[in-house]
């Protein structure tokens, strides 16, 4: 997976203008070879141990677990990164890659700013210019992020067009690569756009997993009988899941962004979306009956995005993972919960995963244990999360 | 082949460059656009590109962006672009090509699109977000029923990556002049050198050139290297800013202008 057209099953695909079409080419080759490489994966490894921080901790929230009075609950640390986020794994991969490719700069969209500050971030260690896209309603709510990248020495390019989110930033962001592609790699941040970028960040988050899988074992003999992260275009998810693909005693469950609830706005494209077309590839999206994408909305900027990675789409179909959503209220109660009961300010978006356990956990038992993947660190947050409740 | 194939192969039998012209439907009302078609023509368009909006267009620049935009909000639709081919048709035949986005045509479903497509007197079908690795699912319909589905090479394509495009080509082969998203600005129109002559190696059909094309200078420069010329941003610009008069005037000059090439062509060979 996926095959040669880039599919995994119906979803994904290459649907892109004829000019990127072998970059894209270039891109997968370079990768193939690569992935069998044991000096990059060697100088991948060590960049994510002494540079990101690699293995995150696998932590019993043993409060949290109190809480509930069920089974048992462990949190995946990839707040604990560099940079706050588990986009670092990503950034670093793809940012050794196109070193390695001899392109001299970088583009990346951003939606919260987590991506966009791990490619200013490995831009800066390895010496690559790097531009960044981010749309002006997300830069006005993520300003300390904006602040950080200009800091790291990354132009940020507000995106003012459509509805100024991470659609839109996106959309500039491959308009920039179009016009830039002989000299420019895009370091696309989730498991979305044009094949092959689905796989490669798939296979550069996947370390989350196998991570899971070993840490998990060593803590208890309770079986692991939930996996459960938030999607937006769905990374941290992806993951998760990819090691426990086959893997049927372990459900996966992809949490989406519920908004103002589901009949109002929101950014559940698995959950409410149908197949169609956005950014390269085809995958469930949120969209008209013409086919116009309907701007998502979620309280967490990195959730904000109507469409999803391709693999997801498939995931969904196969019934290898299942999609749930959280509206913004039920992932505000949750961002606070873990702040007071295991003292961690969780991000917003992984703030709808923990959301997701007040469903969850009344049916679980004692003697069987949830992974919830804590994407990211909720500082960028504390802000705009301080605003709201004040408002309430 | 189709009206358009016949017509632009005509055109590069007889040496005449061709022009096309973008437009996109509903902006900012239907009933200028179809003043537009029919104000193109008249100054001497050989083919009209409609583009039907689409909210995320991914291969174009601020003008044709913000003319997306507001022709959205003012409640295109792909239905109603049909119905907007209907209309110029019952005043005029010239060639005339859909340019959109795949997720539109997906929407609609490509069977039935291609089949309206033909019933309201569309030529062809220009979708830059289908590249010949994905294209089987409209190619089919658009055989069916008729329609050229336009292929592009670029300046980064390959040989291979040409040969792969013009083998399902029909119509004509739309050179994209630069790395870049539609909207005038100065080009060196040399650079197409090679990928026209890429394309000539293995087609008799016509290559355009678009992308930048914006002046009668800038059409006079790149019909040197192709069959013929396709304006779009300077086109949408003055529908916005001058009206169709403007728009009548820029298409003449640069008709009168490309004009002048084909002529001298015609004499040295």
């Amino acid at each position: 997976m996926p095959d040669q057209k880039g599919r995994f099953g119906d979803f994904g695909g290459r649907f892109v203008p004829e000019t990127v079409m072998p970059a894209l080419h270039e891109l997968e080759d370079f990768y193939t070879r690569i992935k069998n490489d044991s000096e990059f994966q060697e100088e991948f490894s060590r960049y994510l141990q002494q540079y990101a921080g690699r293995p995150t901790l696998l932590y019993y929230a043993e409060n949290l677990t109190k809480y509930y009075g069920k089974a048992k609950i462990y949190l995946k640390r990839e707040d604990l990164l560099h940079t706050g986020a588990h986009k670092i794994n990503n950034a670093l991969g793809q940012a050794l890659l196109a070193r390695r490719m001899g392109k001299k700069r970088i583009v990346a969209e951003t939606g919260a700013g987590q991506h966009g500050v791990a490619c200013a971030t490995v831009a800066a260690l390895f010496g690559l210019e790097c531009c960044v896209f981010m749309g002006e309603e997300d830069m006005e709510r993520q300003a300390l992020n904006v602040f950080r990248m200009k800091l790291l020495g990354t132009e940020v390019i507000p995106v003012t067009s459509g509805s100024g989110t991470l659609k839109d930033a996106t959309s500039e962001a491959i308009r920039y690569w179009v016009t830039n592609i002989r000299d420019t790699h895009y370091i696309i941040g989730s498991v979305v756009g044009p094949h092959p970028y689905p796989m490669i960040v798939r296979d550069f988050q996947a370390i989350i997993g196998r991570e899971i899988k070993q840490q998990v074992t060593s803590f208890s003999s309770a079986p692991l009988r939930y996996v459960v992260a938030c999607v937006g275009g769905g990374s941290n998810a992806m993951g998760t899941f990819y090691e426990f693909r086959n893997d049927a005693a372990t459900r996966k469950i992809g949490v989406e962004a519920a908004g103002k609830g589901l009949g109002a706005e929101h950014a559940a494209s698995l959950t409410l979306g149908r197949p169609g077309v956005l950014h390269g590839a085809l995958s469930y999206l949120l969209q008209d009956d013409d086919g116009q994408v309907i701007p998502a909305y979620s309280i967490s900027a990195g959730l904000d995005y109507p469409g999803v990675g391709p693999e997801h789409s498939f995931f969904k179909d196969t019934g290898i993972a299942s999609y749930v959503s959280v509206t913004d209220n039920e992932a505000l109660a949750a961002f606070q919960r873990l702040a007071r009961n295991e003292g961690i300010i969780p991000a917003l978006e992984s703030s709808h995963a923990l959301a997701y356990l007040e469903i969850l956990m009344p049916g679980t038992r004692p003697d069987e244990s949830v992974v919830v993947c804590l994407s990211g660190r909720g500082d960028k947050d504390v802000q705009q999360v301080s605003k709201v409740l004040e408002g309430l | 082949m189709s009206v358009l194939a016949d017509k632009l192969s005509a055109n590069k039998a007889q040496g005449r460059k061709s022009l096309i012209v973008y437009i996109t439907a509903g902006y900012p009302d239907m009933d200028t656009t179809l003043a537009a078609v029919l104000a193109a023509e008249a100054a001497g368009a050989d083919l009209i590109e409609l583009g039907i909006p689409f909210s995320d267009p991914i291969a174009d620049g601020p003008v044709i962006q913000k003319a997306a935009v507001a022709s959205l909000a003012a409640g295109t639709t792909p239905r109603s672009c049909l119905e907007l081919v209907r209309r110029i048709r019952s005043q005029s035949q010239i060639a005339l090509g859909f340019m959109t986005y795949i997720n539109l045509i997906l929407s609609y479903g490509p069977e039935q699109f291609a089949r309206d497509c033909r019933e309201v007197g569309v030529d062809a079908l220009i979708i830059p977000d289908l590249p010949p690795e994905e294209s089987d699912l409209l190619q089919i319909p658009c055989n069916q029923h008729g329609l050229d589905l336009i292929q592009f090479v670029t300046p980064t394509s390959t040989a291979e990556r040409v040969a792969m495009a013009c083998r399902s080509a029909s119509g004509f082969i739309y050179c994209i002049s630069n790395t870049g998203v539609t909207g005038v600005r100065a080009i060196d129109y040399s650079a197409v050198v090679p990928s026209v002559e890429l394309v000539r190696q293995v087609t008799d059909l016509p290559v355009a050139i678009g992308f930048g094309i914006g002046t009668p200078a800038s059409a006079w420069a790149a019909s040197r290297f192709a069959d013929g010329v396709i304006v779009g941003s300077a086109v949408v610009q003055l529908l916005e800013t001058k009206g169709i008069v403007a728009v009548k005037d820029l298409l003449s000059s640069i008709r009168q202008e490309i004009d002048k090439e084909g002529q001298s062509d015609a004499s040295v060979s």
